[in-house]
């Protein structure tokens, strides 16, 4: 075979995964193998969530891009200017033209505060935050040790964000934090929501209400955010309805990265990439693959789909080369740990057909309780940040841990599905 | 499964009243939704949204969802909440005969 160009755009969980992956399978002499970010900070995401409550430190939770490839990949510091899909290339912002033969999407998700009225405006930091990137999470450090009481509104502006249990769990553990400084009684905690419940999926979104409730923990439903007032310290919907905070910890809109946007018949109008929900190959091109936060997938944008899309993503990248069928083998299977606070956290798993179910998960270590609270899941999510960086990076099996979601130890298993 | 007489004719509709099956709806049937819903009268703006979603679920099998009818239907969000108060997507959806959206994940 001629020696192949494969292009990823993005350094973070799906790009380094899938680089790392297809850089073991082809000879140097086979495919050469360029990963393009903007930056060379790859932050462990799923840590932010500690940064607040001084349970992580930004410096734990980051470490070089480049690091993190194998030998034999090229890493590019820039920024993509556009992908020009009729011509099979993409230009940098330096002027830098990669042409390729395999184009992969890997550039996540970008948060977009300004598109709320208000939100970046005075008391955006002060009285206004997301933990949602480093810096953010770090100002919000600072602002809880010095917070003694009042009203802490939760709010996730709209869907889709990435890891969508992540504000529930940022609820649950500021519940705990207060509690540990003996201030609970002087906070009041709101979650505003815009879906109708705690969550998307029926029977996860009742037993997580059910843990608000016993939380006394606020729960607000079909809040459409349209504006804040930093200030003056309220958050307003669009259908009129105003809650006003002491602290607001928002999740801003999401949308998909700049140059998706500057890229012809690349993304849809937020900037997502539509792709083929089992091949992870994008309608654009069929040399144009997808995967992890920057697809339009209806899984949730969250690094364990990404892990998962990864297996199906690199064979049928081979598979692409060799010019032989696409496997249709990804099922929208996603795993979340979500932490509630005092070192207990439950375990979600579900894919596009089965929602989240009680029972029991089956790991090479032993099965994990499902949507219950236990120290085990907690130690769980605690032990897989050595996982991401040792395992799931350099592109290694987790044996016994493959894409298709099992169904083994599922309770209640539907017997049709739609 | 549910059938419901709405403008002298029969339709399949889910628990919340949304169309199951989208060939079934007409106009008048969009018009009688919209009464019931508590909007007296569809403007040319409503019929522009309420046809947007439709043409778009129709298209591609999902409907739009709130920010993407802002960013491409040419109304903005907050005009889509005067038109239908409550939730705009879910309204025009259950108006032009289309399923519930669904949240996304």
């Amino acid at each position: 075979m001629m020696k192949k160009q494969i292009v990823i755009l993005g350094g973070g969980t799906g790009g380094t995964m899938t680089a790392n992956r297809l850089r073991r399978h082809f000879d140097a002499d086979e495919a050469a193998i360029h990963v393009v970010d903007r930056d060379d900070w790859h932050v462990y995401q799923p840590g932010l969530l500690f940064v607040p409550f001084g349970l992580a430190h930004v410096d734990e939770i980051v470490r070089p891009r480049h690091r993190q490839l194998r030998t034999g990949i090229v890493f590019h510091e820039n920024e993509v200017e556009s992908v020009r899909i009729e011509r099979d290339e993409v230009q940098l912002d330096d002027g830098t033209l990669l042409p390729y033969d395999v184009l992969v999407i890997a550039t996540g998700a970008r948060l977009q505060p300004e598109e709320t009225e208000g939100l970046t405006g005075p008391g955006w930091n002060e009285r206004a935050f997301t933990f949602y990137t480093p810096g953010g999470a770090d100002q919000l450090h600072r602002a809880l040790e010095s917070f003694d009481g009042g009203r802490v509104v939760v709010n996730l502006i709209d869907m889709p964000i990435k890891c969508p249990v992540a504000p529930l769990e940022f609820a649950f553990l500021a519940d705990a934090y207060f509690r540990e400084c003996g201030i609970r009684n002087r906070v009041e905690l709101v979650y505003a929501t815009p879906l109708d419940g705690a969550f998307t999926k029926p029977v996860a979104s009742k037993h997580l209400a059910g843990l608000l409730t016993e939380k006394d923990i606020e729960l607000v439903t079909e809040f459409n955010a349209g504006e804040v007032d930093g200030v003056g310290g309220k958050l307003s919907s669009y259908d009129g309805r105003d809650l006003d905070f002491d602290l607001l910890v928002t999740i801003p809109l999401h949308g998909g990265a700049a140059y998706v946007e500057r890229s012809p018949g690349l993304g849809d109008a937020l900037g997502f990439v539509p792709t083929n929900k089992s091949t992870l190959q994008t309608p654009a091109r069929p040399n144009v693959f997808a995967l992890g936060d920057a697809t339009d997938l209806p899984t949730s944008k969250a690094g364990s789909v990404t892990h998962f899309e990864g297996e199906v993503l690199t064979e049928n990248i081979v598979r692409f080369l060799e010019g032989k069928e696409l496997d249709s083998g990804y099922d929208g299977h996603a795993n979340c740990f979500i932490e509630t606070g005092f070192h207990k956290a439950l375990l979600i798993d579900f894919n596009y057909d089965i929602e989240p179910l009680p029972g029991r998960f089956p790991t090479p270590a032993g099965p994990l309780p499902l949507l219950r609270e236990s120290r085990l899941n907690h130690l769980g999510k605690l032990m897989f940040q050595w996982v991401y960086w040792h395992v799931l990076l350099p592109g290694r099996e987790i044996p016994g841990l493959g894409p298709a979601m099992p169904l083994a130890g599922k309770k209640n298993v539907p017997t049709t599905t739609t | 499964m549910t059938t419901l007489e709405i403008a002298e004719t029969t339709v399949d509709v889910d628990a919340e009243g949304f169309l199951t099956h989208p060939d079934q709806w007409n106009e008048q049937i969009a018009e009688e939704i919209a009464r019931e819903s508590g909007i007296p009268e569809l403007t040319d703006r409503h019929w522009l949204v309420v046809r947007f979603m439709r043409d778009r679920y129709l298209a591609t099998g999902t409907a739009p969802s709130i920010r993407s009818l802002g960013k491409e239907s040419g109304v903005p969000i907050k005009e889509l909440y005067e038109l239908f108060p409550k939730g705009p997507a879910k309204l025009a959806a259950k108006i032009g005969g289309i399923p519930k959206p669904r949240g996304c994940i």
